[in-house]
């Protein structure tokens, strides 16, 4: 079935509190009619990596404000390839330097949404890149 | 291109069953999409399947169901066994979409190899399930996980379908209940094996676990005189907190009771049975699944519609109609 809804993950990683995106992302992407698994506050890379695998998502986004991306997010990502998940889509959004875009990107981050990126710029660009899988 | 989908189907379910745990997922996701992959993988795994405990979990939204299954799944960790965790949530019936959001609770158990959770949308499923959840549990089972807890979407009073389906079913209630007149509605406590009062530590819960005590086993006496009539199941009913776990290995402890594959047996009978439905539910909804494949296919589609057409216009009445499209099936493939 081509028309059955596009998987995504949400969570956290580290110890930033502040979810308040996550959320309003999460119930944003949900009205775009996308299954949106949330995994809320404080998860280790080892944890969403995981939860990414037994969910089997088609995106992984991460939600960080805590300035720990470039240690945290090429953790995820590598743990992603480990498990046989390099297809999957990884986005992140929240606090993150222009300059640090590059390092995310060569280390597997498909796009940065800063803040002010609507909900709908976030759903088109999912359609269009999460790769269609073998019927 | 059936011929490729139904190998990789048999592939995914071999790997699963070796432990592969990509290929259980993957499997998921096709059993959820109902695909040619997953119909062939469910004939290879389907007969391997069948000596899990499938315990249900149902009530109201926020009584406090996630955590109290991931407390469950700790209790059953610290003594070694696998577990495996579907949970249900709600899709929306205007865009498809949902959240799902059980795991939030759960997720302590996320790096352990030994545990599985799987969230489900219910896409448009009525009565707290998803379509694919029976097929969904058999493949767990086959996969190795001998306990398996079936989270349902927060329930009302008479979301009972878990009833049928699981092996044993657990009503999760909160302290803030109401008085002794909600525990002898009809509904969803008639339907529990098991009630666990949850959030103990609040003040007052104990009181409700004595009104629902003294109201679910008041008719005990009453069903003994009653012969064969129909009786609803008497529960048990224990405090728990998922929170702090206090109580929940006694819980665990009178789950396990009723595993069906259990020495002592208690309510076999009643799981025979449970299991009898269960199949006859599931082999009802694939022979209905296939008809409709069957009237939408294009030697029947010119005929189907013509059918729906003349109900809608209510030029015919949709039995006699049903049975025209019936015996025409049969005449031209039989």
């Amino acid at each position: 079935m081509s028309d059955r809804p596009i998987k995504v993950l949400i969570a956290k990683p580290g110890l930033d509190g502040h979810d308040r995106g996550a959320k309003v992302l999460a119930r944003g992407l949900r009205d775009e009619g996308f299954e949106v698994v949330y995994t809320g506050l404080r998860q280790t890379p080892d944890m969403i990596a995981s939860a990414a695998l037994q969910e089997d998502v088609d995106v992984v986004g991460l939600s960080i404000l805590s300035g720990a991306h470039l240690t945290l997010l090429p953790r995820i990502t590598r743990l992603l390839r480990e498990q046989g998940m390099a297809d999957v889509l990884v986005t992140a959004g929240g606090i993150i330097p222009d300059e640090d875009i590059p390092v995310l990107e060569a280390a597997g981050v498909s796009a940065v949404f800063g803040p002010g990126t609507s909900i709908g710029e976030v759903a088109a660009y999912l359609r269009t890149h999460v790769a269609p899988r073998e019927t | 291109m059936n011929q490729a989908a139904a190998e990789r189907g048999r592939r995914l379910a071999e790997d699963a069953r070796a432990g592969g745990r990509r290929s259980l997922a993957r499997l998921l996701t096709e059993i959820e999409n109902r695909t040619r992959a997953a119909e062939a993988a469910l004939r290879v795994l389907y007969p391997l399947a069948g000596s899990a405990h499938l315990v249900g979990v149902t009530g109201a939204p926020g009584a406090g169901k996630s955590t109290l299954v991931a407390s469950l799944v700790t209790a059953a960790r610290a003594a070694g066994r696998p577990v495996a965790v579907l949970a249900i949530d709600p899709s929306s019936p205007i865009t498809g979409g949902a959240i799902l959001g059980d795991r939030v609770r759960m997720q302590q158990h996320a790096s352990d190899p030994d545990v599985f959770i799987r969230s489900m949308a219910s896409r448009g499923h009525v009565g707290g399930l998803a379509t694919s959840t029976v097929a969904a549990a058999a493949a767990l089972d086959a996969c190795g996980f001998p306990l398996l807890f079936i989270e349902t979407v927060g329930t009302g009073q008479s979301e009972v379908e878990i009833a049928s389906i699981a092996d044993t079913t657990l009503v999760v209630q909160s302290p803030e209940m109401g008085d002794e007149v909600q525990a002898i509605k009809a509904g969803l406590l008639e339907v529990a094996d098991i009630v666990a009062v949850n959030k103990g530590d609040r003040p007052g819960a104990d009181l409700t676990a004595s009104h629902l005590r003294a109201m679910l086993t008041v008719g005990a006496q009453h069903d003994r005189a009653a012969g064969d009539r129909p009786r609803p199941r008497r529960p048990e009913v224990l405090l728990v907190s998922g929170l702090t776990g206090t109580g929940v290995p006694e819980l665990l402890a009178a789950l396990d009771r009723r595993d069906p594959a259990a020495a002592d047996g208690r309510g076999s009978d009643r799981t025979r049975r449970t299991r009898h439905d269960r199949a006859e539910a599931q082999l009802a909804g694939i022979l209905a699944e296939r008809l409709r494949d069957r009237l939408r296919d294009p030697s029947h589609r010119s005929e189907t519609d013509a059918a729906v057409d003349a109900v809608a216009t209510h030029a015919e009445d949709p039995y006699t109609a049903a049975d025209r499209l019936l015996a025409s099936l049969f005449s031209r493939d039989g």
